[in-house]
């Protein structure tokens, strides 16, 4: 984990950074070296999501239906993950595969998931610009 | 005629190689980073010079300018000769068949076939400097790559529909797409928005645009599995911009201005639960779209009319 910390604060965050720093499991996605993460957005109402995540931000939420994943493909999402141990059903596995969105899931909460993730350098939505 | 067509298709395969070779130069496909030997190395050193660089043949250049080629062959000959050792100079062809750069391709392959020569070198047309040198394998690796690339950028041509603004003529063009929702559908919710989606992209309407097309389209996509029987999404593409109109047939808005304050909002919990229904859907529309119109009356249903243009030729909006 140190060694994902000294990255960060060096180049940018990457998926597999996220995933180390939250011991997450990866449910889909292949390559998460190569996904740059520019952004944290952490929300269990998909209206917030839509209406401040930028493009290339990480999700991180409680809610495991389809339309999260739905959520990500309009907002530009690049990766969502699960907190608080939740897995996601069937379907939402599914529709990540078909629209190229990386799952994961943590046993963390979410305070812990941000904290962690924001502690090691990286941005909330309002901190960065762009559309 | 089907068997006409089938041999249409490998004729004109035949003939594209046939112009690739015409048209590309010995330049575009030779090896640049040329292992030379000078004139004075030994004959006993080129083999381990060969084995090295697993090459075999190549040429042999004073202070620049191309003297002669050496190859295995000439090496095996005077291995089996069993002659004293001597610089190359003495046993390398000086006599040589060369190219230049801006020579077209079938001339190379003439010469490979007159000559049944290996390699070319490929010399500077003014001060005979070596350039690069010319294999077979160079040729044919330079034609498949041309033919990979040719294969790859008529992929995404064909993939890219945005060219249909640049052949139709006419004085104002509109694309229009329908997609119709079913409502109280929740599985299904969220996929004319994404089909649409890959429309606009597939369009070249710029990534901002489309973004912000598609999240209003998403949220009044939902409206439209929560609150109605279904309707439908029209989306009208110009170049100058999207316009999105969305239109159901009940059971309508009572009081526009209160659907339109952050917060208020008449979904049930089930809605809520699955992340939506907070009274952010109309906002979020309203904030992502350059105009916005909505039109309701209670038992007949409602238009929402929204407009998208690229932000540089609209001014600054939310």
């Amino acid at each position: 984990m140190a060694d994902a910390a000294l990255q960060c604060g060096i180049t940018r965050m990457t998926l597999e950074d996220v995933r180390k720093l939250l011991e997450a499991e990866v449910i889909v996605g292949s390559s998460l070296e190569q996904t740059p993460v520019e952004m944290g957005c952490g929300a269990d109402l998909m209206s917030d999501v839509l209406a401040f995540a930028k493009t290339g931000a990480l999700l991180l939420t409680g809610l495991t239906n389809a339309q999260v994943v739905r959520t990500g493909e309009m907002a530009d999402i690049v990766g969502i993950c699960f907190v608080r141990g939740k897995r996601p059903p069937e379907e939402t596995v599914n529709l990540a595969v078909t629209s190229g969105i990386p799952l994961l899931a943590t046993q963390l909460p979410m305070f812990e998931s941000c904290g962690r993730l924001y502690g090691h350098g990286l941005k909330g939505c309002s901190e960065v610009c762009g559309s | 005629m089907s068997d006409k067509e089938i041999e249409v298709g490998p004729e004109e395969r035949i003939s594209k190689t046939q112009e690739m070779v015409y048209e590309m130069k010995v330049g575009d496909v030779m090896t640049r980073k040329v292992i030379t030997v000078h004139p004075k190395t030994f004959m006993s050193e080129l083999r381990e010079i060969l084995r090295e660089n697993r090459i075999s043949g190549l040429p042999v250049v004073d202070d620049g300018r191309l003297v002669g080629l050496v190859s295995l062959e000439d090496f095996i000959k005077w291995l089996a000769d069993r002659q004293d050792d001597c610089p190359i100079e003495a046993k390398m062809t000086g006599k040589l068949e060369t190219l230049h750069e801006d020579d077209p391709l079938v001339l190379a392959v003439g010469k490979f076939e007159k000559t049944g020569l290996g390699r070319f070198p490929v010399v500077d047309r003014d001060r005979g400097r070596l350039a690069g040198i010319l294999t077979k394998g160079d040729v044919i690796e330079g034609l498949l790559k041309k033919l990979e690339i040719d294969y790859h950028q008529e992929e995404i041509y064909r993939h890219r529909a945005s060219h249909i603004f640049e052949d139709i003529e006419a004085d104002r063009t509109t694309l229009l797409f329908q997609y119709d929702v079913k409502g109280q559908d929740f599985k299904q919710a969220g996929g004319s928005s994404s089909r649409l989606k890959r429309t606009l992209k597939r369009l070249g309407v710029r990534p901002d645009v489309v973004r912000r097309v598609v999240i209003a389209s998403y949220e009044a996509e939902m409206n439209l599995v929560v609150f109605t029987e279904g309707g439908k999404i029209l989306a009208r593409v110009r170049p100058s911009g999207v316009l999105l109109e969305v239109e159901d047939s009940g059971p309508g808005i009572a009081d526009i201005q209160k659907a339109l304050q952050p917060g208020y909002s008449t979904a049930p919990d089930w809605v809520r639960e699955l992340g939506f229904g907070a009274g952010m859907g109309l906002n979020n529309i309203q904030n992502t779209s350059d105009r916005f119109d909505i039109q309701s009356e209670p038992g007949k249903g409602t238009l929402l009319k929204v407009a998208f243009y690229p932000k540089e030729e609209h001014g600054d909006t939310g």
